[in-house]
């Protein structure tokens, strides 16, 4: 017997205090209205938040665990990529 | 203890009193029955929404009681205090619509665990809190300051619980034909108990008239609207208007309710004062 289980949902929630929406979990819901209706349910209990976001999970591409040296161990020694690295002269130093 | 009788104190005096019970037994025992759910839930996250649901209810329950306790200390000098009201009354003394003491399975279940349906549940909760939606926003303009604020804070609740309901009436009734078939005897089992609602006794009459309270009459148009739009969406017929009335208003309950309050007060009964 096949199960049809609903489609997941990633949720992601803005506190009031906060700028971004924080990835909090995830939940199944057959549709849009109701993964927002039931992350208010589930993740905001708690005063968590102002704002919801839900995606579906299956529109999320993720960058794979097992490339994560090859995508951002290179940036360990190229350190003059920030600007703390460079030294301003007096008269500019102000930026 | 237990709240004693008001009986003897003339209706002017007593209706706010009598009105703001009703809205906490309302409360209270939905409160109860939506609790039913929890861990029993069809899905985690619908378990969790109950819950939700259940826990606002029984907060408003609370703010009503403890409204209560200062009606009636003002009345006979003695308050009493919520759980007095929650665990001390017996079911004679409960003015809640019938409607809420149902158990959550159709009219010809046996008793309360028997076939749980959450159709039922839907349905009820939707035709509550459609109801409540329209009496909690006139009641902020309740003469009683304390219930007007109270109404006030019970609004956006009972929004949700509409929404939720609404949303959950919308799904299954337009749904797949099994799950169509369960709404549709759900919203003809439970329509016939909203007559009740809908006809105001000397009680409502007089706080109406006080200005504490508000009849449901006057919002009963507002009400169809909201039913009906849900149910066509939701492909739903709406079953005749019967002459049927329940009397759970007046204290005279249905069969559950004695099971329904022998699990709700039972701990309280066994360990009188015990606190937690």
């Amino acid at each position: 017997m096949q199960r049809k289980e609903w489609p997941l949902w990633e949720v992601f929630v803005r506190s009031k205090q906060g700028l971004e929406h924080k990835h909090c979990g995830s939940l199944h819901a057959a549709d849009a209205q109701q993964a927002l209706h039931m992350a208010r349910d589930v993740y905001t209990r708690r005063q968590e938040g102002v704002s919801i976001w839900v995606v579906p999970s299956a529109a999320i591409t993720a960058s794979a665990p097992e490339e994560k040296h090859e995508l951002f161990d290179p940036m360990a020694d190229k350190i003059y990529r920030h600007p703390t690295f460079y030294q301003l002269p007096d008269e500019v130093n102000h930026m | 203890m237990r709240p004693a009788s008001t009986d003897r104190f003339p209706l002017a005096r007593t209706a706010a009193l009598q009105y703001v019970l009703r809205l906490a037994d309302n409360a209270l025992i939905l409160g109860q029955r939506n609790a039913e759910w929890c861990g029993h839930g069809p899905v985690l996250e619908e378990d969790i929404a109950l819950a939700n649901i259940s826990l606002d209810l029984i907060g408003q329950a609370r703010l009503l009681y403890s409204r209560a306790g200062a009606l009636e200390g003002e009345l006979t000098g003695q308050a009493p205090q919520e759980d007095d009201y929650a665990y001390w009354r017996d079911e004679r003394e409960f003015r809640n619509w019938t409607l809420l003491e149902l158990p959550h399975s159709g009219p010809l279940a046996g008793p309360a665990r028997t076939g749980r349906d959450y159709a039922v549940t839907i349905a009820r909760n939707f035709l509550y809190s459609a109801l409540m939606v329209e009496l909690w926003t006139r009641l902020q303009a309740s003469s009683d300051a304390g219930l007007a604020a109270i109404a006030a804070k019970s609004l956006n609740e009972a929004r949700y619980h509409l929404h939720h309901a609404g949303g959950w009436m919308v799904r299954l009734g337009d749904g797949t034909e099994l799950s169509h078939q369960r709404m549709q005897r759900a919203v003809d089992h439970l329509l016939p108990y909203m007559n009740e609602c809908f006809e105001a006794d000397a009680v409502e009459q007089e706080a109406a008239a006080q200005g504490v309270g508000v009849l449901a009459a006057d919002v009963r148009a507002a009400w169809d609207a909201t039913v009906d739009a849900t149910l066509a969406e939701a492909t739903l017929q709406r079953p005749a208007p019967t002459g049927f009335r329940s009397t759970g208003k007046h204290g005279v309950h249905s069969e559950h309710m004695s099971y329904l309050l022998g699990e709700m007060q039972g701990l309280a009964r066994a360990y009188p004062g015990a606190s937690w």
